[in-house]
């Protein structure tokens, strides 16, 4: 068994020691020990949403010969980190988020082998399923490093002072002689034992003789030094698995014919064509289509196309992107009077839509019986996908189990689990394990996207300084398409990336910009003034780095931009090549930034990689144009997501150091990034961009 | 169903396929292949690039009764047993993936330019197509060009 949540759904309810309700939040935080089948130091971490959890622990009651069963912390919502040593002496962490290309497991990796002394090659990131008991599991809002920093290394440092006290008491020496280090306890004479050899020992430690307190920061030797991802190589070889790659449960492949408009619906369907091709398997309806279950996609992709379905326009068949941007700006209030002896720059900014487009499509692997269900999918809310699909089927949540899988890339997208549900209905409906997967043309034309949304701006200058700025924004939202304001859609929408923070960073920055213009005044100096003494020391830092206000070719230009959110912040400073004004080549992007306490400076750097190529992106070509009721781009043909030319021949990261706590950088990059692209090309072509993307 | 033999990583398969199934849904589908991932399934995400007799291909859109008698190299095959391919190992030394589902065609792609050109300029690397949604162009750039300094 190597799952704690299964163990945990057979235990026995009083072999559990059950968090009580009205206990006081320290107790119920406490870091839980005991012994898994004699052999496996087992602790627990809950991971509470407001203060990091008091490291305490405690000897769970003798066990006997009671099956493995290693949950302790129940009926409450707060989340879990279960960490074991093995007598084969592997360090596992199940952990309670979802790896899709942030980082986070090779992160909490670092946090455990810091603490524990381990070799980072011994310790194993598994994601844990989705939780049965009841709590939630959610990954999102940059918050994974900030919500998991104490919790895991409190974890650790528990398990390692119960293995070092084990060690002591072996060899019959003081605990506080004896070091840790690549997985091992060494006494000073030089014997060694590994943890493998001494997890059966720790588990019965009631009262360790050494701290169990995480090291001080400056004693870090993991933490704060590049790594390399922990999953590099499988990655590499291609022996990765995603959801697509299972050979689960007899999964049969599976795909659904869409509407051609939002919101449409079946009239009437015609599948003799389709069943009588060779391969098919089933052919079921379900509330987004008709979905065909085959031997193999080829063959589901063929039958698919051999459906005759007849299908109602949507209720927004005759809407396009432009009524959409005349209905945003129509949507907002009028403003008020300006202050009086003020003049006013005014912006108004339209954003088309945008999808997250990872690259690994929608996929979900279903298995529903008529008492149970199990599936395997990439979610960031794999205890709300469980919920719901529980609904769904008609069963109850304890009969569903959801395996949480590595994703190909999220942005946002996998906050929604609409191929978990879908797979879900298509299982039940055709009786079999299913391997749903939406087309690449599905993915952009059916899948959640960023709202297109409008902003009003309006800077007021008296006195040769900006004595007001005043942002108005609408945007349209998951509607029926036929609300008043005509701004509620058959569409389903979501959180992209540092979601409005990537468009209102931009028309500000776009703004204070054409502000400082007017106002003589240097875009640097000019932001200097309005950020925070963080935000001052990345803005400096970029303009050093980036050589700020360096003389340029005519056609290109220079673009900066801060950004503070997420207990950090960041600067970058771009430079384009905007010599074609359609073609345009972010040539350099420079960044800065302070983010607190770095587990994983390789990481962070990747991550404002990718915030600066989504910027680039969403700025210049990345977009989604409505088209009557329907979205045009069908690929990464006409998503013109940043290729290779279009991303920086330089990039550069220049982290602040700092003592705070970690701060979020999943997002950070993005907003920075969009905004210093968007004045980049602003001062290079002479322009006042309003529309994004630029060129679309 | 028509049959048709050819190589996949050294060794020979045997499959009764249509005649129009693309290479992909035949090395994923009946071989259990899924080093090559599918992307678009026309050949612009480039996901899935692998190799057809030592050429870049794209095996969603190459039907397998193409490759009858040929040998086709995935990301499986690249490495010699435990011992990276050189590229593989550059991608390993810049830490170039993060989620990591485009890289097999990423890695695929650059060993053909590299067998084409052994000391690429940035301009033969912009024209690598493959699309990269988590952005880790510079690091494939890095990658590619300690790669090369190592042939």
């Amino acid at each position: 068994m190597n799952d704690p949540e299964a163990a945990a759904a057979n235990a026995p309810e009083d072999e559990v020691p059950a968090a009580e309700p009205g206990r006081s939040d320290v107790s119920r935080r406490k870091v839980i020990v005991y012994a898994l089948a004699a052999s496996t130091l087992t602790l627990v971490a809950p991971l509470g949403a407001g203060e990091p959890s008091r490291a305490q622990a405690k000897s769970a009651p003798g066990r006997g010969k009671q099956p493995a069963s290693d949950v302790l912390v129940r009926g409450t919502d707060e989340e879990k980190l279960v960490l074991h040593v093995t007598e084969a002496n592997e360090v596992r962490v199940y952990l309670p988020r979802v790896e899709v290309g942030q980082g986070i497991t090779t992160a909490v990796a670092m946090m455990i082998a810091e603490e524990l002394d381990a070799r980072l090659v011994d310790v194993d990131i598994p994601l844990a399923a989705a939780r049965t008991d009841g709590g939630f599991q959610y990954t999102g809002g940059s918050s994974s490093v900030r919500s998991l920093y104490d919790p895991a290394r409190k974890l650790a440092a528990v398990a390692r002072a119960r293995l070092v006290t084990a060690a002591a008491r072996r060899w019959d020496l003081p605990a506080r002689t004896l070091r840790t280090q690549n997985t091992m306890v060494i006494a000073p004479d030089g014997r060694t034992a590994t943890f493998g050899s001494l997890t059966a020992a720790a588990s019965r430690i009631k009262h360790p003789e050494v701290s169990s307190k995480p090291k001080r920061a400056s004693r870090h030797r993991v933490i704060g030094r590049p790594a390399g991802r922990i999953d590099a190589r499988d990655l590499v070889t291609g022996k990765a698995k995603y959801t697509g790659d299972l050979a689960v449960a007899g999964a049969r492949p599976t795909v659904v014919a869409r509407p051609p408009t939002f919101g449409g619906k079946v009239v009437s369907v015609d599948d003799s064509r389709a069943r009588a091709l060779p391969g098919v398997l089933a052919v079921v309806r379900v509330p987004g289509g008709v979905a065909v279950v085959a031997e193999t996609f080829h063959h589901a992709f063929q039958a698919r196309d051999a459906l005759r379905i007849s299908w109602t326009p949507g209720p927004i068949a005759k809407v396009s992107d432009a009524q959409i941007r005349s209905r945003l700006r129509a949507s907002l209030p009028p403003l008020a009077p300006p202050r009086p002896g003020s003049v006013q720059i005014h912006g108004e900014f339209d954003f088309a839509f945008v999808g997250h487009a990872p690259m690994e499509v929608l996929t979900a692997v279903a298995d529903v019986r008529s008492d149970r269900a199990e599936f395997w999918f990439s979610s960031q809310t794999p205890t709300d996908a469980r919920a719901s699909i529980a609904a769904a089927i008609r069963l109850p949540e304890r009969a569903v189990r959801v395996h949480v899988m590595r994703g190909g890339g999220s942005f946002g997208r996998q906050l929604t689990f609409d191929a978990g549900l879908e797979a879900a209905l298509i299982s039940k409906a055709a009786r079999q394990p299913i391997k749903l997967m939406w087309s690449r043309s599905d993915d952009f034309r059916h899948a959640g996207m960023r709202p297109a949304t409008h902003y009003r701006v309006r800077a007021s200058l008296a006195g040769g300084r900006m004595v007001a700025l005043e942002q108005d924004t609408a945007s349209v939202y998951e509607g029926t398409g036929h609300e008043d304001d005509g701004l509620g859609l058959p569409i389903p929408l979501g959180a992209w990336r540092s979601v409005d923070s990537g468009m209102s960073r931009v028309v500000e920055d776009v703004i204070l910009d054409e502000v400082a213009r007017s106002l003589h005044k240097d875009p640097v100096a000019f932001r200097r003034t309005r950020v925070s003494k963080r935000g001052k020391a990345v803005l400096d830092r970029v303009a050093a780095e980036g050589r700020w206000g360096r003389s340029l070719p005519a056609g290109w230009g220079q673009g900066v931009s801060v950004h503070e959110e997420y207990e950090s912040c960041v600067a970058c400073l771009v430079e384009i090549d905007a010599t074609d004004r359609r073609n345009p080549r972010v040539v350099s992007v420079v960044m800065a930034v302070d983010v607190g306490t770095v587990v994983n400076p390789r990481g962070l750097q990747a991550q404002l990689m990718g915030g600066a190529n989504d910027g680039i992106s969403t700025i210049l070509t990345a977009g989604l144009h409505l088209d009557r009721g329907a979205i045009r781009e069908g690929s990464f043909a006409d998503f013109r997501y940043a290729r290779q030319r279009n991303s920086p021949l330089h990039f550069d990261v220049h982290i602040l150091p700092s003592t705070r706590p970690p701060g979020g950088a999943g997002e950070l990059g993005v907003p920075a990034a969009a905004a210093a692209v968007a004045n980049a090309y602003a001062r290079a072509t002479g322009s006042r961009p309003r529309r994004f993307p630029i060129n679309f | 169903m028509p049959e048709y033999s050819f190589t996949v990583n050294d060794k020979p398969v045997t499959v009764n396929a249509p005649d129009d199934m693309p290479l992909l849904w035949v090395l994923r589908d009946l071989l259990g292949i899924t080093g090559p991932k599918y992307g678009c399934g026309v050949g612009v995400c480039r996901a899935c690039t692998s190799h057809l007799d030592g050429a870049e291909i794209q095996p969603c859109v190459v039907p397998v009764k193409e490759c009858a008698g040929r040998c086709v190299t995935t990301i499986e095959g690249l490495a010699d047993g435990d011992q990276l391919h050189p590229v593989q190992q550059a991608w390993l030394d810049c830490d170039v993936a993060q989620c990591g589902f485009c890289q097999p065609g990423q890695i695929m792609a650059a060993v053909a330019l590299l067998n084409r050109t052994s000391h690429p300029t940035d301009a033969d690397i912009d024209e690598i197509e493959n699309v990269c949604r988590c952005g880790t162009y510079h690091r494939i750039r890095q990658a590619i060009t300690k790669a090369a300094g190592h042939g």
